[in-house]
């Protein structure tokens, strides 16, 4: 049974770094549940218990929003990340729930190559319809300094 | 120094030259003329150091500075250097001691940064050690004065700058109450946003009430601000601080913005519950953008409050501190509202991050131009308070003001 929760862990998040990497971002809402929290906040912030994040989005909608607004409304330069997802160590609880580090390079337009961001996803996760979605991703960066802009999800 | 050496700088306010975000010798000289001069520097707010013994590190211009709560219970802030060797004294962003040590010599500070003892000051069996007349009281890091207004704390290197509230002039203070007024703050989040460009770019863009609903399809298109809204601009005397406000939006048709890339009438929210205002301020304003000379702003987007503190880290890197604002008093609803309100603003927020991004844009397009100008004449050529903002008149006044520090 935790092999096979493993399993299919490992596997949403693949897909998750996958759409966002890949410039599929329409479909990265779809790995949440409709009544769900992403935020995305530092190791500072969630070790004093701030609860506010520099995204947060406690619904589906949102996180399309978001998407919609990367697409039509903000203005930012022309870039793209690379997610190295580590394998999730998984918690006890009723929903599955994991801790997942990750590095995010970032590509800009000019070629420049960063380390943008590492950290963990703290996840909530559960059954809907024959496959995982997110109840909640808390994406806690370990720094609390961010380059320029954060546009693309984490 | 009477001036940056072989350089022109046009009289007035409406022509600024490229050579002010690009030289090095500028932003030492700001250091002296204006971050040690007679103005007050935003240091912390007051909820960081509840208690006798907290600390918290921060910056003046370039200058690291330690903020305490000294055992009286005052609030003191010292140069973070080392009277030995220069070192940092204090190494954390905050915490509580009961004194300080410098880990390089144990040099001993007390919370007020007097230094209080020297490792080894008598040497070891009769040998070495401080001369004896080595006097420590005339040694010592830098010291600020120290003033605290509406749960914010400030601080000076100069003996010259003027009472706290006298400077900032009754209607600046005015409109801080409006917002801080006397509840109890809370910090909701605290971020840094490392932009790529000189700190008075971001200066300027705060003040720049011109650009607002031009860069940010989501002030324009979602009505939050608008030129053709209400409102108006107050600048300071002296040009120092100013506050922008934008009261209701209009009603009806507005055709103002038609053909402008900011109104996009097609863009819709799937969940628009970050937008709308709960009234707490009890008045007509829907947004206000304070700033107070030289680094310091207070936002109230709706209900998405925040301090935000400049620091400049050479002539093209600045960091932009955020903390988010709550109040104590704040009911479940209000809290939750306001949470999602801050996707508006910050690193990743809707408006701010195209903020964070436009200054590079300047400072790479000027990267061969430092003998040009950049035009400031929206709203005529003056620095006064301004009843539309479709104006650069704010811009001028931090010109204005910039002049006069700088002898320039």
């Amino acid at each position: 049974m935790n092999a096979e929760t493993l399993f299919r862990l490992a596997s949403l998040n693949t897909d998750y770094a996958n759409c966002i990497d890949a410039d599929r971002l329409e479909e990265w809402p779809g790995l949440f549940l409709e009544q769900c929290l992403y935020k995305i906040t530092t190791a500072d912030n969630h070790r004093r218990g701030y609860a506010a994040g520099l995204v947060y989005a406690d619904s589906r909608a949102m996180l399309t929003d978001r998407v919609a607004a990367l697409r039509e409304a903000n203005i930012y330069e022309r870039q793209s990340y690379r997610h190295i997802v580590g394998m999730p160590a998984l918690r006890g609880g009723g929903d599955i729930t994991a801790e997942t580090p990750f590095l995010v390079v970032r590509t800009m337009r000019d070629g420049r190559m960063d380390l943008f961001a590492a950290g963990v996803y703290l996840d909530r996760v559960r059954e809907d319809g024959g496959s995982l979605r997110f109840a909640e991703r808390i994406v806690v960066c370990d720094s609390s300094r961010i380059d320029t802009l954060l546009a693309i999800p984490l | 120094m009477d001036a940056v050496v072989g350089r022109h700088w046009p009289a007035g306010l409406t022509r600024i030259p490229y050579w002010l975000y690009t030289d090095p010798d500028v932003l030492a000289l700001e250091q002296k003329r204006i971050f040690e001069g007679p103005v007050w520097n935003f240091l912390c707010l007051e909820t960081e150091l509840p208690t006798v013994g907290d600390y918290r590190t921060t910056f003046v211009g370039n200058m690291p500075v330690v903020v305490a709560r000294a055992e009286d219970a005052e609030l003191c802030a010292f140069e973070n250097r080392c009277a030995h060797r220069g070192a940092l004294i204090c190494l954390d962003d905050s915490g509580t001691a009961k004194d300080f040590q410098c880990v390089y010599h144990s040099w001993r500070y007390d919370l007020r940064g007097n230094l209080r003892s020297i490792a080894f000051a008598r040497g070891v069996n009769g040998k070495g050690g401080m001369p004896a007349d080595f006097d420590m009281s005339c040694h010592g890091p830098r010291k600020l004065r120290v003033t605290t207004f509406c749960g914010m704390v400030f601080g000076t290197l100069s003996d010259d700058a003027p009472e706290f509230t006298a400077w900032l002039g009754p209607e600046i203070v005015g409109r801080v109450r409006r917002v801080l007024g006397n509840r109890r703050l809370e910090i909701i989040g605290r971020f840094t946003q490392a932009l790529p460009n000189n700190w008075k770019l971001y200066f300027e863009n705060v003040r720049d009430t011109y650009h607002a609903s031009l860069l940010h399809l989501f002030f324009a298109t979602f009505r939050i601000t608008r030129l053709s809204s209400g409102g108006g601009v107050l600048v300071s005397e002296t040009g120092e601080h100013h506050a922008s406000a934008t009261l209701a939006p209009p009603q009806g048709k507005d055709s103002s913005y038609e053909g402008l890339r900011s109104d996009k009438a097609s863009f819709r929210l799937a969940d628009p519950s970050l937008l709308g205002m709960h009234d707490e301020f009890h008045d007509d304003i829907q947004l206000q953008i304070l700033s107070i000379f030289p680094t310091f702003v207070l936002q109230q987007v709706h209900n998405a409050l925040a301090v935000r503190q400049i620091v400049p880290r050479g002539v093209d890197a600045t960091d932009l501190n955020w903390t988010y604002l709550g109040f104590a008093d704040d009911t479940p609803e209000l809290r939750a509202h306001r949470l999602k309100q801050n996707n508006l603003v910050g690193p990743a927020g809707y408006v701010s991050m195209e903020d964070g991004a436009v200054g590079g844009f300047v400072q790479r397009g000027i990267a061969a131009a430092s003998e040009e100008l950049s035009v400031i004449e929206m709203g005529g050529a003056g620095a006064e308070t301004q009843e539309t903002r479709a104006t650069e008149a704010s811009v001028r006044g931090f010109w204005k003001a910039y002049r006069a520090h700088m002898a320039l």
